[in-house]
């Protein structure tokens, strides 16, 4: 499945971006979950972290996945009005603008950082929204900025490994 | 830090597709994993026994389960850590079945996959500080919305054992759509007779509530300790002065209904005052203003009043009253809405006379209908040939895609009832006869003994022969061909739909709807009448179509687990709120308006922002935006995430 054949004949790797998905316990988890029991098949690029709401996604969590090798990040909320807490997801949609301003100033592209409003029934949706941002991640082709692991300890970042 | 981690197979639902072998050999090479095994189904009890063992013989101190999803078994496993004398919350559990295993169908990179999000709870779990579930006393009273079949069940359940309920209904009466309906299937008892006891029991019971022509408006809180906003509709009638006594509409300047019956689908006319049916809960008559002369002009002779004399029970100008509530658990049976089949226009519904939904007649049906229980024509003249047609508004690409489950049953029903009283001959047109129940089986075999014809095909269209009777013509796909039959009746058995403000209402009760529109269970067979909302539970049709004893069945079911908790009388609260870092606190505020729930506040002594435990609900927004990072939320702390990022990604 990794593999395809160039025109030239050969054999390559096929590119397989790295996605960090941080999902709200609420909604676009339960979605991936109905996902997995009505059997949807999808993309096995993305690496869900559970949140228990969209508004827990720091701004460093996005910028510390890209640092540590992710090729994009995948934010899933409540749609609009349906934040488990109220209003957790319309704080993410305003930082989730600033950040992708920010981040394409650091001429990483707007394809690499996405957020989606997935309900818990939405597991249709889902499988849609990873197979695209899959896609076209692998037209974009690996961001290549992983920091060295001394970069994090020289500014005092602690390193993930305890 | 020694720590363990299982790897499930969940038989061959994970083993199927990840290679759990080899996720258990990668998960013994991670930093601080003492011991890595694989087990057939760690949910069992020999598997949850291995993890205490293990805690016993390796001295473990966190656990990490790679199984399903944690909504399903987080709380079993936590329970397995706790008793095997760690904190419950030194444990992190994998989801590599539903996030994995059951969704990516290539075993290489589902067990990559795995290995990678097993790495990552293994990195996380050793941040993890030892919490304690937060107890919080729950409030002794029962919220149950709507009073079909299903509510009334559960409220009087609820009553008996002692629990205040509040039963709030929309309309003026309860007893929902089983009230309109004549005979049950398959027993053939009336349904006024099993039926009006109950609301009767309603009524008359000491610890139930009851507040009909009223809606919820507004829901806050959390599991046993909801704050509950119901709008009570006016009436226009003094609900403790009014006897019931109906004068008033015998009274009304009106001689004769004018205006289309709710109860009888406008097959008969009722007056600006009425009641619903003879046998309405609450036994109170109710004014409708929009129809009403004195609303409209004020100058009516308002007769009614007059009659009513000393009673002095009419009151024109009720305002909306606002009732404000305190319960601990919440019961959702606001029930279905019928398939309208003017959406199918091709079986002349609303064109030709007499063709029917099978409410209406249901309705024809019942004693105390508009015809007094005579299954006649628009004219008046008794029907020769009656052709019942299933299935409409239900498995069909174009309107509902379900199998609106009651409909084979009720339309069986309708087909012996017709005979019985008519005579007619009754064709019923079927896709499939269903009939999955007790007794079900039965009732068809008795039903097709009596000589009712069956076809088996879809009716594609219905018109009209010229003679005055209606063309059914449908590929009988038995015979191979095409038939044509002429009827004077036709029935149309609709399905059943989610209401249409369902997504209203769930948005105020926080719920969840399935794409189709009907209140999403927890879980579908392990917890059928639970939500996601911890203290809310769902009985009858709003969970999908059913009938009655099975809505009988989920409300019994929901009133015992709402009992269940009240009973108990404490919740436990997942411990995952947000707490201040004193000392590194700046007060900057930034925190306090990104809380929903006015839970933070400064300090103005100490210049520092406090969080209110009690207030919490563990969101972490206000995590994300302290600058200084001395907010923090239990069980979602920066360090366990930056674990987790790094571990997904296998970085270093």
């Amino acid at each position: 499945m990794s593999e395809t054949t160039t025109t030239t004949g050969a054999t390559t790797e096929r590119f397989e971006p790295k996605i960090v998905a941080f999902f709200c316990n609420w909604c676009t988890y339960l979605a991936a979950d109905l996902a997995g029991v009505s059997r949807i098949k999808y993309s096995p690029n993305i690496r869900t972290i559970r949140l228990m709401c969209s508004g827990r996604v720091d701004p460093q969590f996005v910028l510390d996945a890209f640092a540590k090798g992710a090729d994009g990040v995948l934010i899933g909320g409540c749609h609009p009005g349906d934040c488990h807490y109220e209003s957790g997801n319309y704080k993410t949609l305003r930082r989730f603008h600033l950040l992708r301003a920010t981040l394409r100033a650091l001429g990483i592209e707007d394809e690499r950082f996405r957020l989606e409003w997935l309900s818990a029934s939405e597991a249709d949706p889902l499988k849609v929204a990873v197979n695209d941002m899959v896609e076209r991640l692998r037209a974009l082709g690996p961001l290549n900025v992983q920091v060295p692991e001394e970069a994090f300890a020289e500014v005092g970042e602690e390193v993930a490994v305890p | 830090m020694r720590i363990g981690v299982y790897v499930c197979h969940c038989g061959s639902n994970i083993a199927g597709t990840v290679d759990v072998h080899a996720v258990a050999e990668h998960a013994a090479t991670l930093p601080g994993v003492t011991i890595s095994r694989e087990y057939k189904y760690m949910c069992s009890d020999p598997g949850q026994e291995l993890i205490k063992q293990d805690i016993h013989d390796h001295a473990l101190d966190r656990i990490v389960v790679a199984s399903c999803s944690p909504h399903l078994h987080e709380k079993t496993f936590r329970g397995a850590v706790a008793a095997g004398g760690l904190n419950p919350f030194f444990f992190q559990m994998v989801n590599i079945r539903e996030h994995v295993s059951w969704v990516h169908p290539d075993m290489r990179a589902g067990t990559l996959k795995a290995n990678d999000l097993v790495r990552a709870a293994v990195r996380r779990v050793h941040y993890h500080r030892p919490l304690e579930a937060r107890r919080v006393p729950v409030k002794d009273a029962v919220l149950v919305v709507g009073g079909g079949i299903s509510g009334i069940h559960a409220a009087l359940l609820l009553a008996d054992a002692g629990k205040h309920v509040y039963l709030v209904e929309r309309e003026p009466t309860i007893g929902g759509h089983m009230a309109m309906f004549d005979k049950t299937f398959p027993t053939l008892d009336c349904a006024a007779c099993i039926l009006t006891p109950k609301m009767t029991a309603v009524g008359f019971h000491k610890n139930i509530t009851l507040w009909s022509l009223s809606e919820v408006t507004e829901v806050a809180g959390y599991v046993g300790n909801y704050h509950v906003k119901v709008t009570r509709k006016p009436r226009y009638i003094l609900e403790d002065a009014c006897i019931g006594c109906m004068e008033c509409i015998e009274a009304c300047v009106f001689k004769t209904g004018k205006f289309d019956d709710e109860f009888n689908l406008g097959l008969s006319k009722r007056k600006p005052v009425y009641i619903p049916f003879p046998q309405a809960v609450p036994q109170l008559v109710v004014i409708d203003p929009d129809t009403c002369i004195e609303f409209k002009t004020g100058k009516c002779k308002k007769t009614c009043v007059e009659v009513c004399a000393d009673r002095a029970a009419i009151d024109f100008k009720q305002e909306p009253k606002h009732e404000e509530i305190d319960v601990g658990a919440i019961i959702m049976s606001t029930g279905f809405k019928a398939f309208d089949p003017k959406r199918v226009p091709y079986y002349g519904y609303g064109v030709y006379p007499n063709v029917y939904s099978a409410l209406e007649v249901e309705r024809l049906l019942n004693s105390s209908g508009p015809t007094a229980g005579e299954v006649v024509l628009k004219d008046g003249r008794t029907p020769k040939a009656v052709g019942i047609i299933h299935c409409i508004g239900s498995r069909d690409e174009n309107t509902n895609k379900y199998c609106s489950r009651v409909c084979c049953m009720y339309s069986l029903k309708m087909a012996h009832l017709i005979k019985e009283r008519t005579g007619a001959e009754v064709y019923n047109f079927y896709i499939d006869i269903r009939t999955p129940g007790k007794g079900f089986e039965e009732f068809y075999n008795r039903v097709a003994e009596e000589g009712t014809h069956f076809i088996r095909g879809k009716v594609a269209d219905v018109y009209p022969d010229g003679d005055g009777r209606l063309l059914l013509q449908a590929e009988d796909t038995l015979l191979g061909k095409v038939r044509r039959i002429p009827v004077d009746m036709v029935v149309l058995a609709v399905g059943m739909e989610p209401r249409e403000d369902a997504e209203e209402v769930r948005r105020r009760f926080n719920m969840t709807c399935g794409k189709e529109g009907w209140f999403t269970e927890r879980h579908p067979k392990l917890a059928p009448v639970a939500t996601f909302t911890e203290g809310i539970w769902i009985a009858g049709a709003c969970q999908g179509p059913k009938d009655i004893p099975d809505s009988v069945a989920q409300a019994g079911a929901a009133a015992g687990e709402a009992l269940s908790l009240i009973n108990a009388g404490f919740v436990e609260l997942e411990p995952n709120t947000a707490f201040i870092v004193e000392e590194e606190c700046s007060g900057c505020k930034t925190c306090i308006a990104m809380c929903p729930y006015h839970a933070i506040a400064v300090n103005l002594e100490k210049g520092k922002a406090e969080i209110n435990e009690v207030l919490c609900k563990g969101c972490g927004t206000c995590v994300s935006v302290c600058p200084s990072g001395s907010a923090r939320q239990n069980f979602f702390e920066d360090e366990e995430i930056y674990a987790e990022i790094g571990g997904v990604l296998a970085y270093v």
